[in-house]
Formats: structure tokens, C-alpha cells, sequence
């Protein structure tokens, strides 16, 4: 078996969710190639080559690659496919958006944001917003997964010594063009990688409240997220999200605040380890899956909270 | 320019669902279904670029038992013109469903194709991107803005650091995102016009394509349970826990 691992980056560094795609490439075993594709992206493929349990880092440096455009970066996935059993990526925004055309580039199905490895070709995914486990088996030629980053530890990412190999082919398919981009600015630790978690609903009441959080936040290095509702609202950007249509979480705290606990927002943070809530409404379904609640106005307990860390 | 939009009939998201007790699949019997979200919000833009008057016409299509025809009639009385049924069993694999709709397309033409991101019941996120792929065309997937200009689709995606803007080559397809729009209700004298709206069946015959999967589902289980937590009484009780029960901060 060999594996073919896209890696996850913005053309300056690597991104964690490749480490943990790496990991779950480990499990299911075989020979683990890195794929970077980018523009002006050497650092990535440096980087990349050093991951654990690599063994080839393949890098296709062109302009055509620079904004990760499915349709590009698709066709060239296509072009160093064969060989490979296993095509994998981290289930990042940019992977959902090019592996299912690969895979309907190659005729197969994808599995989408595996749990856990079982064997070769039989995974775990949770479906129905995380309220249901299913163990599916896939006898396609080549099996085409994103992987649910935290699910899996990430690989580390110091001490390998892949071999570096260029690839030349111009896959520019001419059909879409990068715009623009508008990317939030925060200081604080990535939301999917943090390690403390701590997240506004509509019991905030607006967006300048949030700074409250983002205090606490600083006295733990925590990142800060945010309900659907409260993106809804327009309290803070989209990006901020933790949800099913948002972003994963799994931290060992998750501090839920002003937050009443929708299937929609649970499906995106149920996976902590230590779940804490603050809401006044006693009823508030957070609770049943709170290892901690206190019911309290958030006004008057968060700027304690906050004080006494 | 003639829209194409898939709609697909899915457990109603407000339900709970429950796993069976033999670990087959989920419980459907008797559960009330509904219009995808990211599909209403599909049929939205459509109806939308519609009464914009970028779009002369759109269409509808679902794939799945004579049951997905009232979501077909929720889309009509929505406003779209007519709708198109692929009789399959319900819940064919993406694949299988990306290659049907590539049939419709060809058959139809449309200038351009919505899709929602993602279906609630299987999460997968696949169909909008496969079928781009088999038709050789461009995606916006995720969109949260959409504006057609001449022959150019200028989307704007929902990326995980924020916000993304391309440019794509029509015919493209699309797929969308929560906040591309506030999908409108259907009022009761359009819910009686959709009934005389043209519905037509077809079947995967017909268009020549073999439904099957690759992908077996083995088991469905119920996701470990967390254990019943503890309220506390005041800040200073839950510092102290976090600090010496649970050891997170």
C-alpha cells in the first residue's frame, strides 16, 4: 500500500491539520507520500520532509497552485495518482473543496472526515450532526478520505528526512481565477489546534461583549470561538464558528458561555475533555453534556472568572 | 439563463435520530423529513437571480422514491418552474447521484447549477464537487455571495481563515453556504399553484447510469455518551475544579 497525503498549507508554513492526516495515514499503513502544492511554497516542502513517517514529499511549485483552486490543484492530483491505494487530506475547507473532484476524477467514492482507521478499507464517520457512528467498508480501487484532524494525535513533526521531489506538470485547467481573499486577523492560538477553548452564544448580546471572553482567553492562551447564533447575529466573523457547518474542536477545556447547546453546536465541540458552561438558563440543553455548569448571569461570572485565573 | 438546482429530502433537523437496535442504520419509520437546509437555501438564490432577472427559468431535480416529490412541490411552491424526479431508491452514494444529475445538465444545458454544501444526514459534502468534476466545469463551493457578470460567476467562499472571492467560467456550479441568504416561506396560495406545476419523472435507465456503491455500510452506532457533569455554585468552585479535579488549567 502506498498513501498519498495533501498537505495543508498557505505557501509560507505547514498547517496542523497535515500532521494529523499523517497520523491517520500511519494507521492504515503503506509507504506515505506528502503532496505540496502551492507557489513559492519550498518552506512547506522543507517542513513537510522532516514530518514523521514520511518518505517522499512530492512539490509542485507553479502559480497555477498558488490559491489552492480545486480545479487546478485537482487535474495535478490526477497526474501523480496511480501507484497510489490511498488518498488522503485533512478535512480543512480547501480539501473538501478538491478531494471529492479527484475522486470523481478517478471514478471512486469519497469517505468524508474519517474518526478512525479500522482497517485498510473500513473507517469510522460520524453522520447525522455527530448523533450517529457508522462503520463503512469501501472496495474501491483507490480510497479518497478527508480525515477528521481531531480525531486523530498529530505526527511529529521534527525528525524525518523525506526525500525532496519536484513536479514539473502545469495543470492550470483555465477555468476559475483567484479574486480576492479576506482573512480574519487574531493573535491567539488557531481555533482547531487550541488547547483551551472558550466560546460566545447569543447570550452575549453583541460583538463588543465578546472582549470579555477574549480576556479570559488571554490568561489561559486560549482561542475563541463562537455559536452559529452569534455569527448569525453578526457578533463576529464566520471563521469563528464551532458547529457542524463550522469549524471541529477538541480541546482539553471547552468553555461554553451565553451558549444554549444546539445539535448544530454540539456536532462541532462534544469531543473536549473537559466541557465547562455558563448560561442562567438552568433548562438550557448545554448542561447534559457540561462536566461543569454554573448557572449565572455570563455579565457578572465571566469578569470574576477572569479576575480569580 | 436556465438555473438548475438539486434539492434532496433529508430527516427534518430538528429531529433527534435515533440508531436502530440491531446497528443497521438510523430510524426513519415514521420521522418527519424535510427539505435539506443548504438545498432551501439553493432554491433560494435561484428564485432570487430569477426575479433579478439573470435567471429565465429554474428547475428543479431530486433523486429518490416517489416520496421526494413533496420536497420536489416545497421547491415549486418556492417558485421554482418546473421539476424533475430520477427514480432511484432513496439515499444512492454521491457518486451515483453526481452522475445522474451530469445527465440532467447535459439534457438541460443550464447556465448554471446549485447545489446546498452538504446534505444533514450523511455530512458528506461531495455531490456539488463531483458533478463539477464530471462536467469538466468550474465550482464555488461554499459561496456566501453569488453575482453573475456576462459570462463570468464572481463567488465568494466561506474558506476557514475567512472569506475567498474567485472568478468562474459559465456554466459553473455552486454550492452554498448558511449565509448566502434567508430562505423565504412558501405562502398557501403558491403552495396550491406548485401542484400544477410540471413534475416529470425519470429513471436512471433512461439516462444510463447504473446506481450501485463501492461504499458498504457495516454498522451505525450510537456516539459514546458523556457522563453527567456537575453544577457548581460559584466561580471560585469552578476554578478550584478545573484546577484540581479536572487538571485543565
Amino acid at each position: 500500500m502506498s498513501i498519498l497525503v495533501i498537505a495543508e498549507h498557505d505557501n509560507l508554513e505547514l498547517k496542523p491539520a497535515t500532521l494529523n492526516t499523517v497520523a491517520a495515514a500511519r494507521q492504515i499503513g503503506g509507504e506515505i507520500t506528502l503532496l505540496v502544492a502551492g507557489a513559492n511554497c519550498q518552506a512547506v516542502a522543507d517542513a513537510a520532509a522532516k514530518v514523521d513517517g514520511v518518505a517522499k514529499v512530492l512539490l509542485a511549485d507553479n502559480a497555477a497552485y498558488e490559491h489552492q483552486l480545486a480545479e487546478n490543484i485537482s487535474k495535478l492530483v490526477l497526474s501523480v495518482a496511480s501507484g497510489y491505494s490511498h488518498i488522503l487530506a485533512g478535512a480543512t475547507t480547501t480539501a473538501k473543496n478538491i478531494l471529492p473532484r479527484v475522486a470523481a476524477l478517478l471514478d471512486v467514492n469519497q469517505i468524508s472526515e474519517i474518526i478512525a482507521v479500522e482497517s485498510p478499507d473500513t473507517f469510522k464517520r460520524s453522520i447525522y450532526a455527530g448523533n450517529a457512528i457508522a462503520t463503512v467498508q469501501s472496495t474501491d480501487a483507490v480510497k479518497v478520505m478527508t480525515v477528521r484532524a481531531t480525531a486523530f494525535d498529530a505526527a511529529a513533526a521534527g525528525n524525518g528526512s523525506a526525500t525532496i521531489e519536484a513536479v514539473s506538470e502545469n495543470c492550470d485547467a483555465g477555468t476559475s481565477t483567484f479574486i480576492a481573499e479576506e482573512l480574519a486577523k487574531s493573535d491567539r492560538p488557531e481555533l482547531t489546534a487550541a488547547s483551551v477553548v472558550i466560546s460566545g452564544g447569543r447570550g452575549m448580546g453583541n460583538g463588543e461583549n465578546f472582549a470579555m471572553l477574549e480576556k479570559v482567553a488571554d490568561k489561559l492562551g486560549a482561542a475563541v470561538g463562537a455559536s452559529r447564533a452569534a455569527v448569525d447575529a453578526g457578533f463576529v466573523p464566520n471563521d469563528m464558528q464551532v458547529g457542524q457547518t463550522g469549524k471541529m474542536v477538541a480541546p482539553e477545556l471547552y468553555i461554553a458561555v451565553g451558549i444554549s447547546g444546539a445539535i448544530q453546536h454540539l456536532a462541532g465541540m462534544k469531543d473536549s475533555k473537559v466541557i465547562v458552561a455558563i448560561n442562567k438558563d438552568e433548562e438550557a440543553p448545554i448542561f447534559q453534556v457540561a462536566d461543569y455548569g454554573l448557572v449565572a448571569d455570563l455579565f457578572e461570572v465571566v469578569p470574576e472568572l477572569e479576575q480569580k485565573l | 439563463m436556465k438555473v438548475l438546482v438539486a434539492v434532496k429530502r433529508v430527516i427534518d433537523y430538528n429531529v433527534k435520530v435515533r440508531v436502530k437496535s440491531d446497528n443497521t442504520d438510523v430510524d426513519l419509520a415514521n420521522v418527519k423529513m424535510a427539505l435539506n437546509p443548504f438545498c432551501e437555501i439553493a432554491v433560494e438564490e435561484a428564485v432570487r437571480l430569477k426575479e433579478a432577472g439573470t435567471a429565465d427559468e429554474v428547475v428543479v431535480v431530486s433523486i429518490g422514491s416517489k416520496s421526494c416529490e413533496e420536497q420536489l412541490r416545497t421547491a415549486l411552491a418556492l417558485g421554482a418552474d418546473r421539476a424533475i424526479r430520477i427514480d432511484t431508491a432513496d439515499s444512492p452514494d454521491s457518486l451515483s447521484v453526481a452522475k445522474l444529475l451530469a445527465k440532467v445538465v447535459e439534457a438541460e444545458q443550464p447556465g448554471m447549477v446549485i447545489l446546498g454544501k452538504q446534505a444533514i444526514d450523511s455530512d458528506n459534502n461531495q455531490t456539488g464537487q463531483m458533478l463539477a468534476a464530471l462536467l469538466d466545469r468550474p465550482q464555488g463551493t461554499f459561496a456566501s455571495a453569488v453575482k453573475v457578470d456576462g459570462d463570468k460567476l464572481q463567488v465568494t467562499r466561506e474558506v476557514d481563515g475567512g472569506l475567498q472571492t474567485v472568478e468562474l467560467a459559465m456554466p459553473a456550479i455552486v454550492t452554498t453556504d448558511l449565509r448566502l441568504n434567508e430562505p423565504r416561506y412558501a405562502s398557501l396560495p403558491n403552495i396550491m399553484k406548485a401542484k400544477r406545476k410540471p413534475l416529470d419523472v425519470k429513471t436512471a435507465d433512461e439516462l444510463g447510469v447504473t446506481v450501485g456503491s463501492n461504499i458498504s455500510l457495516l454498522k451505525v452506532e450510537n456516539p459514546p455518551q458523556r457522563q453527567a457533569g456537575i453544577k457548581v455554585g460559584s466561580v471560585d468552585e469552578l476554578v478550584e475544579k478545573l484546577k484540581n479535579e479536572a487538571k485543565v488549567i
